[in-house]
């Protein structure tokens, strides 16, 4: 793991006498995604906000390369807001001009145009653009200084699957030029594609953190088997008695798939709408906090 | 790196209102419609009342008991004359001078000298003559000022609470940009737009009605831009910290319209009680406004209207300050 870019020390956040952020320590290593995951109201965006300066924290310490943020920070990092809006009727190369004049060294235009594909979008008024057109764009303008540490608050909200799938490819085209990417989400699936180390945040607290494979090993064993309630006549088979209802399943974490499965055919048991899956961060956070990451 | 993200911000501003045909059209069209229609509307000459000037005291007792003649005092009996050539005045009586002053080609003068002749007796009859000041030149640099009152206004303060309002403040924040040079500017823009503007309806009306114009045309450019500024600063100050459109807009409201009102840009102050003439002091248009009928209406110079000057570059210093003091990005305090 190589030296942390950003680094935290009992970071807190209060509105209305309460604790939004409590006491973080985050220790983020360069080159790496990071992600921050958590439901709604977990403290994700307060957290990152305060890590771009936005929100003054009212407590603890960020150090930006091992010293305390100071001028210059904005000239090295690229943020993107989970909202965000630009001027009323610029086009997107217009946008891309007033972006490129704030900084000292701004990537080469053509290669950010490239970069982010707004090739055929340059002469759109921004406010026509589809969502995924319009966060590529807005990346474009976070990528403008080629930042060594890039933000990027719930990025992919509200697109569509092909859309979310594309920015996707861009961000692991950040990474892999040796970018640190720092990425809020409640999106399990984009943490497990995209992070390759997590911090799981819940009421404004730290309560599991790792690289995503290394959690899982670590609090799951084998395969959940998923079978419809309907399915069982009378009580429970004796080796099914530690499952779980979840909606209309039972569900059950086994160590030994094939011999869980050979069991529950001696049992008699119809195996229809049966689901085998290996343990995802949803059932991780689950187990955790003994709600749905994506509850409000 | 400075001016290339002035210069930034700047172009995109400008671009924004150019390309926003609706409010371009209407900070043109507004203030030419309202010209052209007080020149129709309210240029006839048929005030039931006198306007008489009374130099070096209050009140000419002789007319006390006349109800219909309104007495304004002077103390300076060139500034009382000139109003009398521009027919702004029908009568200047000077009581310690034993002496009065009326205007041929003014009927209504006429009127004001019998009148005064048959109450009084020892006074010296004096004629003078000039350009009779028609209500559309006196009320052209009002307007012209209203225009640009409301341009600064709103198209610096409302504009930078919208922008904070759905976080297009949040994102330049986010950048090297600095907030002066964010709000520098935004000043900048709008007050070139101004300047813009204001020439373009001058020489329209111009064209139109020929106004009288004594002083200079640069000196009466240098009080649009010193006055602009000023104003676009109040805007700023303002728009320094919420994020709501509405409060804001009644912000904007409860400033603009008693300047509106009386700064004296439809109707002469001179006349009113002292305390509203006072508590107009405390309004930059009615510096401008006085400064700019100066120049327009008897041709002064620098040196004449550099205390207005000296107090809209004294309220500009205020307001910036207070501003600068209290801007926030995001607002509320965040």
């Amino acid at each position: 793991m190589g030296e942390s870019i950003l680094t935290t020390r009992g970071l807190t956040k209060i509105y209305n006498g309460i604790a939004v952020v409590d006491q973080l320590d985050l220790d983020i290593p360069a080159g790496i995604c990071f992600g921050l995951l958590g439901p709604n109201g977990a403290g994700k965006t307060t957290t990152i906000e305060m890590l771009e300066g936005i929100l003054k924290p009212d407590g603890g310490e960020i150090y930006y390369q091992g010293a305390p943020v100071g001028t210059g920070f904005y000239q090295k990092v690229g943020i993107q807001f989970q909202h965000t809006a630009l001027p009323d009727f610029l086009k997107v190369s217009d946008v891309l001009n007033l972006f490129s004049r704030f900084y000292d060294a701004p990537l080469p235009r053509d290669e950010l145009i490239a970069w982010c594909s707004l090739e055929d979008l340059l002469d759109r008024d921004h406010r026509k653009l589809s969502g995924g057109q319009k966060q590529r764009l807005l990346l474009a303008l976070a990528l403008m200084n080629d930042p060594d540490l890039l933000f990027l608050d719930e990025p992919t909200t509200g697109l569509d699957p092909q859309a979310r799938r594309n920015f996707w490819e861009l961000v692991r085209s950040v990474r892999s030029r040796g970018k640190t990417v720092l990425l809020t989400t409640h999106y399990m699936d984009e943490a497990e594609q995209l992070c390759d180390q997590i911090a799981v945040l819940d009421k404004g607290t730290i309560i599991a953190e790792g690289a995503p494979r290394a959690l899982l090993n670590q609090h799951f064993h084998g395969a959940l088997i998923r079978i419809p309630v309907g399915n069982f006549q009378g009580d429970l088979p004796e080796f099914f008695a530690h499952a779980e209802l979840q909606g209309d399943f039972l569900q059950l974490q086994a160590t030994e798939v094939d011999s869980t499965l050979g069991e529950l055919m001696q049992a008699g048991i119809p195996l229809t709408g049966l689901q085998v899956e290996s343990a995802n961060l949803d059932d991780l956070f689950l187990k955790l906090t003994g709600h749905e990451l994506r509850g409000e | 790196m400075f001016w290339k993200r002035f210069y930034g911000v700047l172009t995109a501003r400008n671009l924004e209102f150019w390309r926003d045909k609706e409010a371009l059209s209407w900070n043109l069209i507004f203030p030419l419609v309202l010209v052209v229609a007080f020149a129709f509307l309210f240029d006839s000459d048929d005030r039931t009342l006198l306007r008489v000037g009374v130099v070096g005291a209050e009140q000419v007792e002789e007319l006390q008991t006349l109800g219909y003649v309104n007495q304004i005092p002077y103390d300076d009996l060139s500034h009382a004359k000139r109003r009398l050539e521009q027919h702004q005045l029908d009568l200047v009586v000077s009581p310690m001078q034993g002496a009065y002053w009326y205007n041929a080609q003014s009927s209504g003068s006429a009127l004001a000298a019998e009148l005064f002749l048959a109450r009084t007796v020892d006074y010296q009859a004096e004629q003078v003559e000039g350009q009779a000041l028609r209500y559309v030149d006196w009320v052209l640099p009002g307007i012209l000022a209203m225009n640009m009152m409301f341009s600064c206004l709103y198209g610096v303060g409302y504009v930078i609470v919208r922008y904070r309002k759905n976080s297009v403040l949040k994102r330049m924040q986010a950048t090297p940009l600095s907030a002066f040079e964010f709000l520098l500017a935004q000043v900048v823009s709008r007050i070139w737009l101004v300047m813009a503007t204001l020439v373009v309806v001058y020489l329209i009306c111009h064209a139109i009605f020929n106004f009288v114009m004594e002083g200079s045309y640069w000196l009466l450019l240098l009080l649009g831009l010193i006055g602009s500024v000023c104003i676009a600063a109040l805007g700023l100050m303002v728009a320094s910290r919420t994020r709501s459109e509405e409060l804001s807009r009644g912000l904007l409201d409860f400033i603009s319209w008693p300047m509106l009102l009386l700064s004296g840009v439809w109707f002469s102050l001179d006349g009113s009680p002292i305390w509203v003439q006072q508590l107009a002091q405390i309004f930059p248009l009615t510096h401008l406004i006085d400064a700019a009928r100066a120049v327009m209406f008897d041709g002064a110079g620098l040196a004449a209207v550099l205390p207005e000057i000296g107090i809209l570059l004294l309220m500009t210093l205020v307001f910036l300050g207070v501003g600068a003091y209290l801007f926030r990005w995001t607002g509320d305090g965040r």
